[in-house]
């Protein structure tokens, strides 16, 4: 376990890409397969199910230190992140143990989630008096589940590519969907020999870069070895028939289990060892694509009843095909693909299964005409894909191309500040923006992004300066700085005082140059609303 | 708020003394200052007498105009002042750094100024003096803040060094440069390679010498000639120096900041260095309780950082304690105006 604290330590301490593969490739080399395996499961993202309520955490930590409740949160606030907080707090353990990180996750920190009250308050005390700052920042991160350390899952398929000396798409698509954190399975990870058969194993997804709106697509080339396609907003999905069998993936890849009937019972329909590719989308079948707020009704639904569905029908929109007829067909020309998706869909007919249209254009300014359409359709834009490419994975650029319309921009004023977690801890970086009603300021969206570290500081500075009053962790502030924020969509919303959602608002610019009396109002975002 | 008039109130330009008509460590310039330490937000420029303890002369003369009337007090020592008594105790924060005792009818106030509780080879060691009203600096005063010992965290330094003069790399560690660098000197192994300064720093270390402490040997890296191999150096600097032109000449290097804030991670990891060492010449959380049980007073100020955190906690334990400032002090404000104004040096 102490290995595995150092190579959290290393992997939080430096921001170089190869700094941290590097410290990856040495633990790997030296640990275990079973601790090699429970470190593949926490580095890509997995977490153990809630093991004790963070709600007595906090109180045993308070005990602990001999501090109030209110001391405890408050440090909170300073330190901006809960098992840090726990590791600083709580007074340094007397011994150490070096048992695994295997023992630890399998005899010290599973256990916890069978216990009684008074049986996890003994087991966390006993485990904060075997564990130095260090050590027990990595075992508090585990045991709230909130084990995040600046790797991509990707750079974690590199590290074990590069110690198993395989290529890392073989490594990236034997870790696809759910891994078992075994010896075994850590074995069969990095084993040069074993054929992948596992019926529900998913390919990794293609992805999309942008075009830069300004320079526009141009830069791609030639218009005529494209095709072009909606770009939709909705849920990216992988549709798996195998074995007779129904498996549908996220982007994330966890398993959209029982969420989406419409889609599994059309899939049911498709051939054997059949793999596509699309969005999950809220539209009538055979018509018009339903905005995201209404997709949203039933994201987060793990059953859903019969009145959503009938109030939000889903269709898949299929775009590609990696495995046919048992076949992985990844490496064939996107046209090849194409024609093999609408014989396959073709074949069976379903109204919540489709190919996705392919958009008549055939040259830039054409599709530049039919772009502007995009936000009546409720797309984001268009996607541009190069005829004659494979079905990439990685960050191979140059094959889709999203070309996304110019989001919505507004100017708002900064009313509330909070502290923000991680790299920002302890710094006033989350915001939330108001815009004039009437001689008020209505608040309407938050955001947290779009500043670099220098106006951060700055922001940070002013609202200490300039707080009139305190909400828990929230400040108001004098109504000062004026914003300018974009975001993707707008929807009424009954849910927000301002009467509108926007969707990823973010800062562009600090708009130094104007007062807060110069923000636009309440009516000005109004009117971007779509018409009903 | 308890008054204590005439023996200390607090004022827009600092702790005000009515009965003795002077100011301590004021925030503007005035005619009278009793200053507890060198550090520029304590010794501000622009008064016409200042009082210090005597240990700190040569640093003071060093950051202050010569036209300032100057009175350098002994620890422990008395002067009166308009009938009030006043000395001067060892704050353990830096070179010549005091707590100001301060007696007038029976009542006695103590301003801790900045200060720390630690072993520091460069200064003499903190003394608990027993009074009614204490001011206290919280510029730690969470119960995250609990320092390593001293020892460990020079042995941290230390191996830090071996390795990255094993791997060929340059170690440049940043620290205030009057004070905390003088004290990180102190403790390097110099059998490890040489130690070189920045500017600012070797102002201080000269200062320093002056005073009769005594470092290990320095080179001041504006007179280094040639081209020399800086692989294995050490280079002490002040934090403004990070990412500057000046940096460029040391080839591959590992980075460290040497400070309290580097307890959290976020502030380490804002900081884009290869290491934070948690060395602080302030008190931590277990640190100021034991001062203020010590001191034993029957009303706390705390002034500087979490003030009202630590005024709460004292007064839910049996102390009457309030909050002077709430603004508080942040990270890298302390010195930090030195440091801008002789980074360029």
């Amino acid at each position: 376990m102490i290995r595995f604290a150092e190579l959290y330590n290393e992997l939080d301490s430096t921001t170089k890409t190869n700094e941290k593969i590097a410290a990856m490739v040495r633990y790997f080399a030296g640990a275990e397969h079973s601790d090699a395996a429970w470190a593949t499961y926490f580095l890509s993202g997995n977490k153990l199910r809630r093991l004790v309520p963070t709600s007595l955490l906090r109180v045993w930590a308070a005990e602990q230190a001999e501090i109030p409740q209110w001391l405890f949160e408050e440090s909170y606030q300073a330190v901006g992140d809960l098992a840090e907080t726990f590791s600083l707090v709580v007074p340094p353990g007397k011994t150490t143990t070096d048992d695994s990180l295997t023992h630890w996750v399998e005899h010290r920190l599973t256990p916890l989630r069978l216990m009684s009250d008074v049986e996890q308050h003994a087991a966390m005390l006993q485990i904060w008096n075997e564990t130095p700052a260090r050590l027990r920042l990595v075992v508090m991160k585990l045991i709230t589940g909130a084990f995040r350390v600046g790797v991509s899952k990707r750079l974690v398929t590199r590290a074990i590519a590069s110690h198993a000396e395989i290529p890392a798409d073989v490594i990236s698509h034997r870790l696809m969907g759910d891994f078992d954190p075994s010896a075994e399975s850590f074995a069969s990870l990095i084993d040069p020999e074993i054929q992948d058969t596992v019926p529900s194993k998913p390919y990794p997804f293609c992805l999309a870069h942008p075009i830069d709106n300004e320079k526009g697509p141009e830069v791609l080339g030639d218009a005529s070895e494209y095709w072009a396609e909606w770009k939709w907003d909705g849920i990216r999905g992988q549709l798996i028939r195998r074995s007779a069998q129904i498996f549908l993936w996220s982007r994330g890849e966890e398993l959209m289990e029982n969420r989406w009937p419409e889609i599994e019972s059309a899939a049911e329909s498709l051939p054997d060892g059949t793999v596509i590719d699309g969005e999950i989308l809220a539209a009538i079948p055979g018509g018009a694509v339903l905005p995201f707020a209404q997709l949203q009704r039933r994201i987060g639904r793990k059953k859903v009843g019969k009145k959503l569905l009938a109030e939000v029908p889903v269709v898949f929109h299929a775009f590609d095909v990696m495995e046919h007829h048992g076949e992985d067909v990844r490496s064939l020309r996107f046209v090849e693909r194409r024609a093999r998706l609408d014989e396959v869909l073709g074949s069976i007919d379903h109204p919540h299964l489709k190919a996705t249209e392919l958009i008549d254009g055939e040259s830039w300014d054409a599709w530049a005409d039919i772009r502007t359409t995009s936000r009546q359709r409720n797309a984001e834009g268009l996607m541009l894909k190069r005829k004659d490419a494979p079905y990439d994975v990685g960050r191979v650029r140059g094959t889709w191309w999203k070309w996304k319309v110019a989001p919505y921009t507004i100017d708002a004023v900064l009313i509330y500040a909070q502290k923000g977690h991680g790299r920002r801890s302890g710094l006033f970086t989350d915001y939330t923006f108001a815009l004039w009603d009437d001689g008020q300021l209505v608040p309407f969206a938050k955001a947290y992004s779009g500043l670099d570290d220098q106006e951060i500081r700055k922001v940070d500075q002013f609202v200490r300066q300039n707080t009139n009053d305190s909400f828990g962790p929230v400040r108001s502030v004098t109504p000062t700085l004026v914003m300018e924020l974009a975001f993707e969509g707008l929807q009424r919303s009954g849910r927000h005082k301002s009467g509108v959602a926007t969707r990823f608002p973010r800062i562009v610019r600090w708009r130094h140059d104007k007062r807060p009396q110069d923000a636009n109002t309440l009516a000005d975002l109004l009117e971007l609303l779509p018409e009903d | 708020m308890v008054s204590f008039e005439p023996l200390l109130r607090p004022t827009s330009s600092g702790l005000y003394c009515d009965a003795g008509d002077f100011y301590v460590d004021p925030t503007r310039p005035v005619d009278r200052a009793v200053v507890t330490h060198a550090h520029s937000d304590h010794a501000r420029w622009g008064c016409r007498r200042y009082l210090a303890a005597a240990p700190g002369e040569h640093l003071l003369r060093m950051r202050m105009n010569d036209d300032a009337e100057f009175q350098f007090l002994p620890y422990g020592e008395f002067i009166s002042i308009g009938g009030v008594r006043v000395s001067l105790h060892p704050a353990g924060h830096m070179l010549g750094s005091a707590q100001v005792r301060l007696e007038h009818r029976g009542k006695i106030a103590v301003v801790t100024g900045d200060y720390k509780l630690g072993r520091d080879p460069t200064c003499q060691r903190w003394e608990p003096v027993r009074c009614h009203l204490l001011v206290t600096e919280t510029t730690f005063g969470l119960p995250i803040y609990r320092w390593p010992s001293p020892e460990s965290v020079r042995d941290e330094i230390n191996t830090w060094w071996r390795r990255c003069r094993d791997e060929g790399k340059c170690c440049v560690l940043y620290g205030y440069a009057v004070g905390k660098s003088q004290s990180l000197l102190a403790g390097l192994d110099t059998t490890l390679g040489k130690i070189f300064t920045h500017g600012a720093v070797e102002k201080g270390v000269q200062a320093y010498r002056r005073s009769g402490v005594e470092l290990p040997e320095t080179h001041y890296v504006g007179a280094v000639e040639g081209k020399p191999d800086w692989s294995g150096a050490m280079v002490i600097a002040v934090p403004s120096a990070h990412g500057s032109a000046w940096m460029k000449r040391f080839g591959r290097v590992s980075t460290a900041m040497a400070s309290g804030w580097m307890a959290v991670r976020g502030s380490r990891r804002r900081r884009a260095m290869d290491r934070g060492f948690v060395v602080s010449d302030h008190v931590d959380w277990q640190s100021l309780l034991v001062a203020v049980d010590q001191c034993d007073p029957e009303t706390v100020w705390a002034t500087h950082g979490y003030t009202a955190a630590v005024a709460r906690y004292l007064n839910e334990n049996g102390r009457k304690a309030d909050a002077l400032d709430s603004g508080g002090r942040r990270e890298g404000d302390e010195d930090a105006t030195a440091d801008a104004a002789e980074s360029a040096s």
